[in-house]
């Protein structure tokens, strides 16, 4: 059945008494007069019955929205009457109290009836009048109180736009919009960028809004995309400078073989006549060469000067020269002078300089793979369940909260929670870790690695830029674009650099003009040539970038994450390493070590005891025994009469029997004989373990030992880091004993025990100030401060929490075998820096005034400008290679 | 003798020209606009250099620079505002956007990411 736009009746399309086509859609009315008036003015019809469709979806849309919360059904009824509500998801609540922070802070703004912020839920709802308060002022409350509203943001591209009020009207049309909380509008990239709330509205939704006013939406190219249009046009460069290079090449030994007609008597004469040579020479100067003089006019227009300034000067000199010397050889004749041309010069020099350019390209390509790489690794759709539906979406609407399925042999799209299911999971790309993960429920799987056996649904905890991947890839941009210190010097000479060698290049004309030996304009000419020829700022420019570049790029490969130039340079400085204990040197999570009976009870049933009578405990020791316990398969019973010994043990009655646990004191009191086993617990406590005393029934049954110990790499790590040639110090807050079993374990000799959680900031300060380079590995939250103060910050990641603010570097995987691996990669990276600059400033420095001629008073030396021309194309080349050398670099791990 | 003479003063002039050029000569300025947007935008083509390469903005306005690299030559692909911390890459053939707020005036340089390619953005 069709609709009557005019009366409003239903009317069956076969029986339709007319019917009107308009905008290539056929619309049916009941009666000639309804269809009258419709083509008189369709719009109108069209229009109306569009708004009405509209009132009704949103209707019924704002019905499904409300999801039934107990805690908020007076809320509802107020919506109804007036006003208006938005749900906006949250992120970053770790409890209660954070909830209530927010609600309040959104309560008091002006405009608002009612707010509530549901914990479980991570979710705010708030009631307003929207002609007092735009949702957007409740972001930003959110986020001044600390938390995050679970916004998307995209860029849209959008055609049509040519002046500022367009600008101003889309970004109205937008922001009226339900569910956008920002929109910003570009008149010169043409693109929008638009921060909204998904679960409000949708990129349909947002393209719709753009399109009704006017405007033409285009398709969103997905990030790698964008990349690409540069990537073709280098692509299409690169074949055109490939193809010019070989037909210059080709020119270019004719002419080569026909200037010299001493050194190649077999060439046919007529190669050796200056108008063939001209003819040859022509179009390598002004085709193949034709870029230099288009970059050198470029740069000229703008006062700069550039590679290509001097290319283009010093090769046009040369043809110039001998052009003039081959259309008036008479003038040359009656100045004394023999008439030469130097064609072969100048055609040589460009097809050089383009080899050099084709290898370096083709080399620089190669220095951003590691981040392309990454890039790549983004996965594009994931597929949610969401009312019940699952459906694929693109990655970008994921939310959070959201419950993502991921099948075997599937990329997991985002950062989460298992909730159901096990697997087990290649990191390979994020953590650098080469054996599968195995995940179960409540284990945190990473955005961009595959799954590998099982099926899992997770819960998405971190979507968009906040995803590791999107933190790791964030930090390795940041990085590559940074620059070490060190470099510089090299930008402040690259500044005043060209202009100075043609200074030069002119001073050396004169010089040999003035002062030379006869032919001395021939000498003058070569010699200016040659220096502007021989200069090369590009190897000056690329010493420091390509190795940062190729370096960071290579650290993320290995879950080492750097965070610029600045860090590496002081990275190779390091000569101590300071080492927290608890998390960093140790698993941070106490375990059973040791479990002795005495008085006939068995091992297993003292665990067993001691486990249900600390069931309930929350006391990392109990949980510790708890875990053993479980590992064994024991079953464990209810414990009644619970009462916790502040500070010395618990008692409980379990199975009928009273169960006393604590320390040695606690035994005591309780006048237990304990004598069988004190002999014992003091080797324990020698060796960093604490002992738990366990006693039955009033008789003293065991003991079981619990410590914090070493991850599994931690004393090799230590061990490299020695022979690396660091002093290895720890720093703890426990007493000195204990820290002194770990440390020798660990191998450490110099240990700094007590020290308090605040003081670590100030034995950081105390080791700087005897004059020590140190570098401080810790974990991001607790240590931030120490991280901070220290000369390297290194931040030991776990799983997804990668963006770690205070440190230089971060390792993603928890292994300390990262420490050893970041600290050999600064050191081999900056000596690839080190060995760049120096071969930069050298061959400048050597280079020019040879170029110049300054040898050959002294020994006759002179450069021929072709081998000047070499000399350059190879030094930017051979810089940017031994920069890709890090690339094959095996890290000490 | 007057060929070595006319040499000598030719080449000291190029040299003084070629430095003044480069180093010294006066730019043209280019004021930022201000169009009904809460920005002063100017669009900067890069190519070989910056066009326009001396931007005058006023002080407290967001400043808005619309950066199009019209090339792949890779001297141009950072953007260093050393006085303001900012150091982006610019892909070639789009658009790159660099916001900020001067607060005081003064003329800051920008360049390239050797800086070889320089420009000047007074605030006043």
């Amino acid at each position: 059945m069709a609709k009557d736009l005019v009366c409003g009746m239903e009317v069956n399309e076969e029986e339709a008494a007319a019917s009107s086509l308009y905008k290539g859609k056929k619309y049916y009315f009941c009666a000639e007069t309804c269809k009258q008036k419709f083509d008189e003015n369709p719009e109108k019809y069209i229009e109306a019955e569009d708004s009405k469709g509209e009132e009704v979806g949103e209707e019924e849309e704002e019905k499904e929205s409300k999801p039934v919360e107990e805690d908020s059904p007076e809320l509802e009824k107020k919506a109804e009457s007036k006003g208006e509500r938005i749900d906006l998801p949250i992120v970053g609540m770790s409890c209660a109290s954070c909830a209530s922070t927010i609600q309040k802070g959104l309560s008091k703004i002006k405009g608002v009836d009612k707010a509530s912020v549901n914990f479980a839920t991570s979710k705010a709802t708030v009631l307003y009048q929207p002609q007092l308060v735009n949702p957007a002022d409740f972001i930003s409350t959110v986020r001044k109180s600390g938390y995050e509203v679970g916004t998307a943001s995209i860029e849209i591209p959008i055609q049509g736009m040519q002046c500022a009020s367009c600008v101003q009207s889309i970004e109205k049309a937008l922001l009226r919009k339900r569910g956008i909380t920002k929109a910003s509008v570009n008149l010169a990239t043409e693109k929008a960028r638009v921060e909204y709330i998904p679960s409000e509205t949708s990129l349909a939704e947002i393209k719709r809004a753009i399109e009704q006013t006017g405007y033409k939406v285009l398709d969103i190219p997905p990030e790698d995309e964008l990349e690409d249009v540069e990537m073709i046009v280098r692509v299409k460069e690169y074949k055109k400078l490939k193809r010019r290079f070989f037909i210059g090449l080709i020119l270019g030994l004719f002419i080569f073989l026909g200037s010299s007609p001493r050194l190649f008597p077999w060439v046919p004469p007529f190669l050796n006549n200056f108008f063939v040579l001209w003819v040859l020479a022509t179009p390598v100067q002004f085709w193949i060469g034709w870029q230099f003089y288009k970059g050198a006019w470029g740069a000229f227009k703008h006062r700069n000067a550039d590679m290509n300034t001097l290319i283009a000067v010093g090769t046009s000199a040369a043809y110039l020269y001998s052009v003039a010397a081959t259309l008036f050889p008479s003038v040359f004749e009656s100045g004394g002078l023999r008439p030469e041309v130097y064609f072969d010069t100048s055609a040589m020099i460009i097809v050089l300089i383009l080899f050099g350019r084709l290898l370096e390209a083709r080399a620089k390509g190669q220095t951003s793979e590691a981040i392309k790489k990454l890039i790549g690794l983004q996965p594009k759709t994931a597929r949610v369940r969401r009312k019940g539906q699952e459906m694929d979406i693109p990655v970008e609407e994921v939310l959070v909260g959201d419950v993502i399925m991921v099948r075997p042999g599937e990329k997991i799209p985002v950062d989460g929670v298992i909730i159901r299911g096990k697997s087990s999971v290649d990191e390979s790309m994020i953590t650098g870790e080469s054996m599968p993960v195995q995940k179960e429920v409540k284990d945190e799987v990473i955005g961009a690695t595959i799954n590998k056996m099982g099926s899992f649904e997770f819960q998405a905890t971190k979507v968009g830029k906040d995803t590791a991947l999107a933190q790791i890839i964030k930090l390795v941009q940041d990085a590559q674009g940074s620059k070490a210190p060190i470099q510089r010097l090299a930008d402040v000479i690259a500044g005043y650099f060209v202009p100075i060698v043609i200074s030069i290049a002119i001073l050396t004309f004169i010089i040999w003009f003035n002062f030379g030996p006869s032919p001395a304009l021939t000498f003058a000419l070569l010699n200016f040539v040659a220096v502007m020829i021989i200069a090369c700022p590009c190897a000056l420019g690329l010493a420091t970038p390509t190795a940062v570049m190729v370096g960071t790029g290579k650290g993320a490969e290995s879950g080492v994450l750097i965070k610029g130039g600045e860090s590496l340079e002081t990275a190779h400085k390091l000569n101590t390493i300071v080492f927290d204990k608890t998390g960093t040197l140790t698993k941070g999570e106490p375990e059973v070590t040791d479990i002795m009976a005495v008085n006939s009870y068995e091992e297993k049933e003292i665990l067993k005891y001691g486990a249900s009578a600390e069931k309930t405990s929350e006391h990392p020791l109990g949980e510790a025994i708890v875990r053993k316990a479980e590992k064994r398969k024991i079953n464990l019973t209810e414990a009644d009469n619970f009462l916790a010994v502040e500070g010395h043990g618990i008692e409980a009655n379990v199975e009928g029997k009273t169960v006393l646990m604590g320390n040695a004191k606690l035994m005591r009191d309780r006048n237990i004989d304990i004598r069988g086993l004190t002999g014992y617990a003091e080797d324990l406590a020698r060796d960093g373990k604490t002992p738990v005393y366990i006693a039955l029934q009033g008789q003293a049954a065991g003991l079981i030992a619990v410590a914090d110990t070493l991850k599994e790499n931690s004393a090799e790590a230590v061990e490299k880091l020695k022979k690396l040639g660091l002093e290895v110090v720890m720093l703890t807050g426990d007493d000195r004993r204990t820290a002194e079993a770990i440390a020798r374990k660990a191998g450490i000799d110099t240990v700094l025990s007590e020290v308090l959680p605040e003081d670590k900031v100030h034995t950081i300060k105390r080791l700087q100030s005897e004059g020590r380079k140190v570098a401080m590995v810790g974990d991001g939250i607790n240590d931030a401060p120490a991280l901070a103060q220290a000369d390297v910050g290194i931040a030991i990641g776990s799983g997804t929490d990668v963006a770690m603010e205070a440190s230089d570097i971060t390792l993603i995987k928890g292994d300390l075998q990262g420490v050893v691996a970041a600290i050999d990669l600064s050191r081999r990276t900056f000596k690839v820096i080190k060995q760049n600059l120096f071969w930069a400033f050298f061959y400048n420095t050597v280079g020019i005034p040879i170029a110049a001629g300054v040898l050959y008073p002294f020994f006759g030396i002179l450069l021929n400008p072709i081998f000047a021309s070499a000399a350059m194309a190879f030094s930017s080349v051979s810089v940017v290679s031994n920069s890709l050398r890090l690339r094959r670099i095996k890290l000490k791990v | 003798m007057l060929a070595k003479l006319l040499v000598t003063v030719f080449g000291i002039f190029l040299i003084v020209l070629v430095n003044w050029y480069f180093f010294f000569s006066r730019r043209k300025e280019v004021e930022a606009l201000q169009e009904e947007s809460r920005f002063q935008e100017v669009r900067v083509t890069v190519k070989g250099g910056y066009e326009p390469d001396v931007i005058v903005v006023k002080k407290g306005i967001p400043v808005r620079l619309n950066f199009y690299r019209d090339e792949t030559a890779d001297c141009s692909d950072t953007i260093v505002f050393g006085d303001f911390n900012i150091r982006k890459p610019l892909p070639a053939f789009k658009t790159t956007t660099i916001e900020f707020t001067p607060e005081k005036e003064g003329e800051y340089e920008f360049t390239c990411g050797m800086g070889m390619l320089k420009g000047k953005l007074i605030v006043r």
